[in-house]
């Protein structure tokens, strides 16, 4: 895998990023450096503009009408609105996970060999076979379903068919995953194994997650931005920011003292 | 600060604090009297102090449960996690102060059935200032006062040196007449209890400081020689 960057080295560069939606400032001025190897958690009241910079990403804002995007977000040096930039491409290297599971209602194998079959990446059925197997098992989901693959993902439990959009998501070896409060509809038992499951993708993927867990974001994350009213406040290392935060916008939130 | 949107947290927080100025008020009368019971040779008010120590235990436990029951349900971040943290210790240190009150009033005790042959004067101007220590401590505490908190820390050398000047004294009467040798070696555990009352003293400020900015302060604290041989 070439993509591999020594841990700590900015993934992704955003430069001055602007995103308006018709005339609406969604996002203003943003400047952020996320790095390899890392999980960086974007923390912030709803509309300050986490999402829309998650989105950003992998542009997922495209599809909103009247969306626009100023100044530069890079992946790798690369501007990521490049107009020669192909977004099936882009999508493929930057996987996303979202708030509710949302499995195909294909079965639970065709669920993760969807994504490699439209790309092209296995030559033939036994290595279609292994890139779902090492999907499964590096979700942490194999053991739990390898004798019932034909059966549809959406028979799975709450928890299950996020681990299974996790598999679907890692299955087309992107470089970074986009996680969008991948836990706010699971227990805490599902939660405890889809953050236990973060820790372990680290290794091998850049993980960027949006949550409205102030404990989740604790947890699982090196870095966190703290967002708010379009505008990142304060970076920096996630002990830092929830024992000495440096602004008293983030102390408030996460002390839940939000006026 | 703004208040939390949760009005019973703060409640709660108000609460861990306003024992610990309780208990510290109370650490600081406990002192008072067991130096009075010393100077005035008043054995009634001794055994007051050494049976007020209890209370001041329970204080003691009562924050540390409540801190835990805080730490447990509010999941607190930042500014209130420091704040909580900082009075489960706080509170071990005034619990501490209180215990050398309590034995300094046990060996006044011993001392008023002793001839009075050894002055106390230099001991009480010690405890004198360690009072005054002690006092602008836990009133930086309840101020939430940094700079004050920064001025106790850096007043420590001050003990220490009266201190030493007290051991001297002490170690030249026992040379002159050794008849004063047992209330001189009680003085002497008394001096050293109270010299440690000013350093707990300033480990709340250094803890204080801690929970105020989040960071214990900045550079080496000045100390001063606290084994009485002369530097």
């Amino acid at each position: 895998m070439t993509h591999f960057l020594p841990e700590g080295t900015v993934k992704i560069a955003a430069q001055n990023l602007g995103v308006f939606y018709g005339e609406k400032q969604a996002l203003h001025a943003i400047n952020l450096d996320i790095r390899a190897g890392e999980v960086t958690a974007l923390i912030g009241p709803s509309g300050c503009g986490k999402s829309t910079f998650l989105r950003c990403i992998n542009r997922m804002n495209d599809m909103v009408d009247g969306a626009r995007v100023e100044g530069s977000l890079t992946l790798d040096g690369n501007d990521i609105y490049d107009r020669g930039i192909d977004v099936v491409q882009l999508r493929a290297r930057v996987g996303m996970v979202f708030q509710k599971p949302n499995p195909f209602p294909k079965s639970i194998y065709d669920n993760v060999a969807y994504g490699p079959r439209i790309h092209g990446m296995a030559k033939d059925q036994t290595e279609l076979d292994e890139i779902v197997m090492n999907s499964l098992e590096k979700a942490g989901l194999l053991g739990e379903v390898e004798d019932r693959l034909s059966e549809s993902g959406t028979s799975l439990s709450g928890g299950q068919q996020q681990r299974l959009c996790i598999a679907r998501a890692i299955a087309v070896s992107p470089e970074i995953i986009l996680m969008d409060e991948p836990c706010s509809a699971l227990d805490p038992i599902a939660t405890a194994k889809v953050e236990e499951l973060i820790d372990e993708l680290r290794e091998n993927f850049t993980i960027v997650i949006v949550t409205h867990s102030m404990q989740q974001a604790a947890r699982v994350s090196q870095r966190t931005a703290f967002f708010h009213l379009g505008k990142v406040v304060e970076m920096g290392d996630t002990e830092q920011i929830f024992t000495n935060p440096q602004h008293t916008l983030t102390q408030g939130y996460i002390t839940g003292r939000f006026g | 600060m703004t208040d939390h949107t949760v009005k019973s947290y703060d409640e709660e927080l108000a609460h861990l604090t306003g024992i610990i100025a309780r208990m510290g008020g109370l650490a600081e009368a406990q002192f008072t009297s067991a130096l009075h019971s010393l100077v005035k040779r008043d054995d009634e008010l001794a055994s007051r102090v050494v049976a007020g120590d209890q209370r001041i235990d329970e204080m003691d436990h009562e924050v540390q449960s409540f801190a835990v029951r805080l730490l447990a349900l509010r999941q607190p971040m930042a500014a209130d996690l420091r704040l909580i943290v900082s009075a489960m210790n706080i509170s071990g240190e005034i619990e501490r102060v209180a215990d050398y009150a309590a034995n300094l009033a046990k060996r006044a005790l011993i001392l008023n059935h002793l001839p009075a042959s050894v002055p106390v004067a230099g001991v009480a101007r010690l405890a004198e200032l360690v009072r005054s220590v002690l006092k602008d401590i836990l009133d930086a505490y309840i101020e939430r006062d940094v700079e004050k908190a920064i001025r106790v820390w850096s007043r420590d050398e001050e003990v220490d040196a009266m201190y030493n000047g007290v051991f001297k004294e002490l170690i030249d009467r026992m040379t002159e007449d050794s008849g004063a040798i047992t209330a001189s070696t009680h003085l002497l555990f008394i001096a050293k209890n109270i010299e440690r009352i000013g350093d707990h003293a300033t480990n709340i400020a250094e803890t204080l400081h801690f929970q105020i900015v989040g960071t214990p302060p900045q550079g080496e604290r000045p100390k001063g020689n606290t084994v009485g041989v002369p530097q």
